[in-house]
């Protein structure tokens, strides 16, 4: 009698073998949704630490945009900050 | 059988990421309120004060357009009170001292209040600081802003204005 994977006894443990699988999967993604749902919402009043000005990202907005200025229109590329194109003329 | 379980896992989760924090929108004052001064000593519940035009301004010491609105604050204070105006700042801090400390800096006349358990300002539903609740006279809430610009200081005050002269 033929017996692979798709004929004979070993058909049934290899459905079951499937099965399992996509059940693990919907477990696992289960799981990652319940991961999304347990996202703490801060509430407005609890940011005070967050809003000290060293917790900024950019600790110097002014001096950071015109380095990235200078340091763009010196390297002759496209410039991050500027609309205009490369050529080192350091246009905005 | 699994399909079905499956289904309500799926749809209990999907209800979780829905529910919504209530809020008071323009609506009634949120009766859960239970305010006190700095020291501890409890102060008028909101409810208590229907009659008047109610500025409900929640702030906290750390927050700058906070501190930007509290001269604004102070003038409505100074010149519509005599007109019925009762402004009210609920302090947020999560340290009572950060308010005193800044109170002692920049002391105001107006009356300020400690939501302590924070319930007050949940049920208000804030999401912004600051965010200011005008109440009229009939305990309704009709404006809510949040933030605080110079430049919409006028608007505020002619709202306030209005709702002074509607009868009770």
């Amino acid at each position: 009698m033929k017996s692979d994977l798709f004929h004979g006894p070993r058909r049934k443990a290899y459905l079951r073998m499937i099965k399992s699988t996509k059940f693990a999967v919907i477990l696992l993604l289960l799981i990652m949704c319940l991961g999304v749902s347990g996202c703490v919402s801060v509430a407005p009043w609890e940011r005070g630490i967050l809003a000290k000005p060293h917790m900024a990202i950019v600790q110097n907005p002014v001096q950071n945009k015109v380095r990235a200025h200078n340091y763009s229109s010196r390297e002759a590329g496209a410039p991050v900050n500027a609309s205009g194109g490369g050529g080192g003329c350091g246009c905005f | 059988m699994l399909k079905k379980i499956k289904f309500l896992i799926f749809g209990g989760l999907l209800l979780s990421l829905m529910v919504a924090p209530v809020s008071a929108e323009h609506g009634e004052v949120p009766s859960t309120c239970s305010l006190t001064a700095l020291d501890g000593t409890p102060v008028d519940n909101l409810q208590e004060l229907q009659g008047k035009v109610i500025y409900v301004d929640f702030w906290a010491s750390w927050c700058p357009p906070c501190v930007r609105s509290f001269p604004f604050l102070s003038q409505l204070d100074h010149d519509l009170k005599d007109q019925g105006l009762q402004v009210i700042g609920i302090n947020l801090d999560e340290k009572i001292g950060d308010a005193e400390s800044f109170l002692e800096q920049y002391p105001v006349d107006f009356t300020i209040a400690l939501d302590a358990s924070k319930q007050c300002a949940t049920d208000f539903g804030v999401i912004a600081m600051p965010s200011s609740y005008i109440i009229d006279r009939k305990g309704t809430i009709r404006h809510i802003h949040r933030g605080f610009r110079s430049e919409e200081a006028k608007d505020l005050r002619l709202a306030i204005e209005y709702l002074l002269t509607e009868p009770l």
